[in-house]
């Protein structure tokens, strides 16, 4: 029987030596050889000492944080009134809709809103306002990533919401907390694991954003993501790509480390 | 009488779909007893509990409070506190910030804060276990922590939502005695929700028992037990052989096709009635001596005694609890007290039950 377990696993095995560590093992390897294939640290000193890519990773931080937040301020109300509709199903699906479609599609679809002849500006004419370029600007960038990644903030967070147990509400309330009390005291903290898990959802793929940057920041948002698009596709720069690639991952593992450190009290 | 410290008057409470889940209920609660809902699920007992804690308003009706009527006031603002039937302790917290919890909404200084809470344990006896999280509790630790929340905040009246039905035999036991001996030494007023008849009758001053969203009846444990005002309390409340009889005139009573002596009074000549007695104060003896002849059908033995199953001779089915061993198919007498006999009408309401109790008891 133990056997026959093993066997079914090895589909999965094989995906991911050939897709997940393979690549992570290429990419370490990479970034440490430079364009005629000899062993080099000369990728990492570059990325250290140009403050072009210093720059470049602060920016993605810094951009993925903005998105983060903003979500986390959208997507916690909004989670909260879900747990408390009748048909939150149907509002779930609703939510859920949209990432069924392909990213590109929806980043092709707000080139048609935003831009100079699109739904926005029509509207903004009708009221008599000059038309306005919401295309390639930082804040069309924001607001694009964060309609994307919405979901996946909103639904861990609503999932942590909805195992609340209501009883623990009633008990603070019968303790004398008022609502507001309750929620800072009760509600919040034991939401906390579904926000962390929303952080992660939407921080990470945040950080290396590429497509959109071009699509819809016009590239005018340089991010991690598409400075490593550039070394591999334009420039064939694979090592310098790589060590992008590299610091992205060790990155991303800050920030799982950060976002999962231990359940505290009773929890163990 | 003193003001009663709760007051329902006239309560109904409907939810959505129309059908009422309380219908009419008045009652008072007096200070420092120990009350007792007592009914089956579904019956409303536990409606009443959260109008007291103010987690549901009335749809008609008025609740009072010390005489002032509470019927908006939301939950925080009550002078009561609720122990959970799932505790509902929080699980980010351990033991000591559970039960801190109200007094630092209160804003109660740290080192008074500190006391009451290791008061508070004490009484419990968890005393030492401040920092323990709840997940490292057992259900009996969980329980007293609920109860410890519950009480270091003074309520006067604190509210008990069938706390030990999660609790194994044993420790459900014990903790009667121990919920029973708590209420006497606070003094404050228990109010406690339970489906448990052996619970209500150990623990309470005064149960109200419920049925389908109205007070059945109101009294001792004694009281209810010995008289049961229908066949609903006398079946609920204790094992009982129930069987139809004749009210012939007062203390004279007609049933499994003879005539007994009974101290009821009060009921119409020839008026259809109900008999209860109870398997206890049946006595075993022989043909010749009893009062009534029986087969006996199955004896089991249940530890402290037996359980007799038997029939009479007109097919009445008869419980006995005794310590004398009898053989299934033998015939034997069944012995009892013209007291052990308690009469009891058809539909008949709870004021005129006791009226008709005084005019001959008083």
């Amino acid at each position: 029987m133990k056997k026959y377990n093993t066997l079914f696993a090895i589909p999965y095995f094989i995906w991911l030596v050939l897709f997940v560590i393979a690549p992570v093992i290429l990419i370490f390897g990479y970034s440490f050889l430079d364009s005629q294939g000899h062993f080099t640290l000369a990728n990492y000193a570059t990325y250290f000492a140009s403050g072009k890519y210093l720059m470049m990773t602060f920016n993605s931080v810094w951009y993925a944080f903005l998105i983060t937040l903003v979500t986390l301020i959208v997507s916690y109300p909004t989670a909260y009134f879900l747990t408390k509709l009748k048909h939150r199903d149907l509002w779930l699906l609703l939510i859920i809709l949209p990432t069924w479609i392909n990213m590109l599609l929806k980043a092709y679809a707000f080139i048609g809103i935003f831009g100079l002849h699109g739904s926005i500006n029509h509207f903004l004419q009708f009221f008599g306002l000059a038309p306005h370029q919401f295309l390639f600007t930082d804040v069309g960038f924001m607001v694009v990533a964060m309609y994307i990644q919405l979901p996946f903030m909103i639904i861990p967070i609503f999932n942590g919401l909805e195992e609340l147990d209501n009883s623990l509400i009633r008990a603070s309330r019968d303790l004398g907390a008022n609502a507001w009390q309750t929620f800072t005291k009760v509600i919040f903290p034991l939401s906390l694991e579904g926000v962390k898990s929303g952080v992660q959802a939407v921080f990470i793929p945040s950080l290396s954003f590429f497509m959109i940057t071009r699509l819809i920041g016009g590239n005018r948002v340089i991010t991690l993501g598409t400075a490593i698009e550039e070394h591999f596709l334009v420039t064939q720069n694979w090592g310098m790509g790589s060590t992008i690639g590299v610091v992205l991952i060790i990155a991303m593992f800050i920030v799982m480390a950060l976002t999962s450190e231990r359940k505290k009290g009773g929890k163990r | 009488m003193k003001q009663p410290i709760i007051s329902f008057k006239h309560v109904v409470k409907c939810y959505d779909d129309d059908v009422p889940v309380l219908k009419d209920i008045t009652f008072d609660i007096e200070e420092g007893k120990f009350y007792t809902l007592l009914g089956p699920s579904g019956c409303g007992k536990t409606t009443i509990l959260r109008m007291i804690a103010g987690f549901s308003e009335p749809t008609k009706g008025d609740i009072f409070f010390e005489g002032q009527r509470i019927n908006e006031v939301p939950a925080n603002k009550r002078q009561v506190n609720t122990v959970f039937q799932d505790y509902a302790l929080f699980p980010h917290m351990n033991v000591y910030d559970n039960i801190a919890f109200g007094l630092k909404i209160k804003k109660m200084p740290r080192d008074v804060i500190d006391q009451k809470v290791k008061e508070a344990l004490k009484m419990v006896q968890l005393a030492g276990y401040e920092k323990r999280g709840i997940n490292e509790m057992s259900g009996g630790q969980r329980q007293r922590v609920a109860i410890a929340r519950a009480i270091v905040n003074e309520p006067k009246v604190l509210l008990l939502d069938e706390p030990l039905s999660a609790l194994d035999h044993k420790l459900r036991l014990a903790m009667q005695y121990e919920l029973r001996e708590l209420q006497q030494r606070l003094g404050i007023t228990f109010i406690f929700v339970t489906h448990d008849q052996e619970e209500a009758l150990a623990m309470s001053d005064e149960i109200f028992v419920l049925d389908n969203g109205n007070i059945v009846q109101t009294g001792s444990p004694v009281d209810i037990y010995d008289e049961p005002i229908n066949h609903y309390v006398a079946d609920f409340i204790g094992e009982s052989n129930i069987i139809e009889g004749i009210m012939l005139r007062d203390n004279l009573v007609k049933f499994a096709g003879k005539e007994f002596e009974c101290v009821d009074e009060g009921i119409r000549e020839n008026e259809p009635v109900e008999v209860v007695l109870r398997p206890e104060d049946l006595d075993l003896t022989d043909v010749d001596h009893g009062k009534l002849k029986v087969t006996v059908d199955t004896v089991l033995f249940r530890g402290v005694h037996y359980e007799i199953i038997c029939h009479d001779e007109v097919q009445n089915e008869w419980m006995v609890h005794t310590t004398k061993k009898a053989e299934p198919g033998s015939l034997i007498g069944l012995y009892f007290d013209p007291e052990d006999i308690h009469v009891m009408r058809f539909n008949e309401s709870e004021a005129e039950f006791d009226a008709r109790l005084d005019s001959y008891e008083g």
